[in-house]
């Protein structure tokens, strides 16, 4: 019984050891869903989007299989952690904080955030004064909340939300005279899943790099630096070969 | 001491901001908590008297919210008065808008329906149990019915329901914890913040624990006081 015990303790250790330094050939990724168009499901309950399209054409050019597995936002890199998955590819911002728990790859696509509210909306400009007392809706956790907190904590009332749909229900609901999201989300969800009833607000918002970083990366753990660069690697490629426009235009139109 | 110092030192969770935000949080919950126990309970009482009616179409539609809000989950019916009320066509426009506007009072209505009907069925439950020889006392004084509830059952009932009552308020004290869904910043809404600015579950969710630790103990020992009290009558007599 002693021996059997040992034997099975042994080969764990081998399985753990071997589980380190493996050669991923199937990759799993975390991602939130919904963020279109960046992630989303389609009409047919299809997940797709900017990100999965770019994930799946790099796995194949790797030559990994790869899952996509749901998290929500707030818990995404705890999950990434715990071995729920092996990477998020999930619009996640690149920036120092977050390079302190999670390995990035190289950026892949950069987004500035914009400010959203109704049409007709009083809020002509975005300072301090304009925002007094306005309902501003930001997902929690993201650097966007970040950035609104350390910005307009003192003065507005800001909403944290899990998924950005309960934030565009309570927008269209006028519990929210603002959200501030990533221009692209906004464009879809808001200006044309509802013509004519919202607007932008104010500028783009691209600086100042420590909320918004040098723009998206996947996110890896700190000891995956092999699976990284191969990612980097396959990135470059993607990006020569007119794969990577391709997938773009098809999501953001030429530009 | 020194441990001390060094583990704050190179602690960069619980700045004054955070501690800040879980103060915050605090003084939510216990709003919230301390609002809805009380709204709840003034709302039992008659709806527990009516409960235990003998006519039917009184003990009826109470019977019936009761069995709806215990028989539904908490978080359901709070998605239900926060999301599902801005689907009433022109609701911004009516008197209601500046209080459903904000998350605190959705969360206020649902807690509040939610215990009042646990407590409408924990006082049902005592006054059921008065004892037949009480009230026909009270009868043969020639206590007219109303007297009767007002200075025989209630009484003995309310006393009786005391620890069965401190559970539920130690139960909404916990079950306050979903309000956060709803973004109200709630005690586990603080933490929930602090955890996802800096991904540190066990820090920012121990914490929120721990405070939800001493409010319980808190509750435990008024409750444990007030029976002292009341319940005194009951307690084996030393000599």
């Amino acid at each position: 019984m002693k021996k059997l015990l040992t034997v099975s303790l042994l080969g764990l250790a081998i399985a753990a050891g071997t589980a380190q330094a493996r050669d991923y050939d199937h990759v799993r990724f975390g991602v939130d869903v919904p963020y279109e168009p960046m992630e989303y499901r389609d009409a047919d309950g299809e997940l797709t989007g900017f990100d999965i399209e770019l994930g799946n054409a790099l796995c194949a050019e790797i030559g990994v299989t790869c899952e996509w597995i749901e998290q929500e936002w707030d818990g995404i890199i705890p999950g990434l952690l715990a071995r729920n998955y092996d990477a998020i590819m999930s619009s996640m911002t690149i920036n120092d904080e977050r390079r302190q728990t999670v390995l990035f790859s190289d950026p892949y696509i950069t987004i500035p955030g914009a400010w959203f509210a109704p049409a007709g909306s009083e809020i002509e400009e975005i300072n301090e004064e304009a925002l007094a007392d306005k309902s501003i809706g930001v997902q929690r956790g993201t650097t966007f909340d970040s950035y609104v907190t350390d910005n307009y904590g003192g003065v507005a009332n800001i909403s944290r939300y899990s998924t950005a749909d309960d934030m565009v229900l309570d927008l269209q609901s006028q519990r929210l005279d603002l959200v501030f999201l990533e221009f692209i989300v906004g464009q879809v969800t808001l200006l044309e899943n509802h013509e004519g009833e919202y607007q932008v607000v104010g500028e783009m918002v691209t600086e100042p790099e420590e909320y918004f970083g040098e723009g998206f990366g996947i996110a890896f753990r700190l000891r995956d630096e092999a699976l990284a660069e191969r990612f980097n690697e396959a990135l470059a490629t993607l990006k020569e070969d007119g794969t990577y426009d391709e997938i773009f235009e098809r999501y953001f139109g030429e530009e | 001491m020194e441990w001390f110092n060094a583990l704050l030192a190179d602690n960069r969770i619980f700045t004054p901001n955070t501690i800040a935000f879980y103060w915050e949080g605090l003084v939510t919950t216990t709003q919230l908590v301390f609002l809805s126990l009380l709204v709840g309970l003034v709302l039992a009482v008659p709806l527990a008297i009516g409960r235990s009616s003998r006519h039917r179409w009184i003990s009826l539609p109470i019977y019936v919210y009761t069995y709806v809000f215990r028989g539904t989950p908490l978080l359901i019916q709070l998605y239900i008065i926060y999301y599902g009320v801005v689907f009433f066509d022109g609701i911004q426009e009516t008197f209601l808008w500046p209080m459903l506007r904000e998350a605190f009072y959705p969360a206020l209505i649902a807690f509040t329906l939610n215990t009042a009907a646990y407590t409408t069925e924990i006082f049902r439950g005592a006054i059921k149990a008065t004892s037949r020889g009480e009230i026909e006392a009270a009868r043969a004084y020639g206590m007219s019915p109303g007297l009767t509830m007002r200075r025989i059952i209630l009484p003995s009932a309310f006393r009786r329901a005391l620890p069965a009552y401190g559970n539920e308020v130690i139960f909404m004290l916990h079950a306050s914890a979903i309000a956060s869904v709803v973004t109200l910043m709630d005690l586990t809404g603080a933490a929930r913040f602090v955890y996802a600015r800096f991904y540190a579950p066990f820090e920012a969710f121990l914490f929120a624990a721990a405070i939800y630790l001493c409010l319980t103990f808190a509750i435990l020992f008024f409750f444990r006081w007030l029976e002292k009290r009341l319940l005194a009558h009951l307690r084996p007599q030393s000599g």
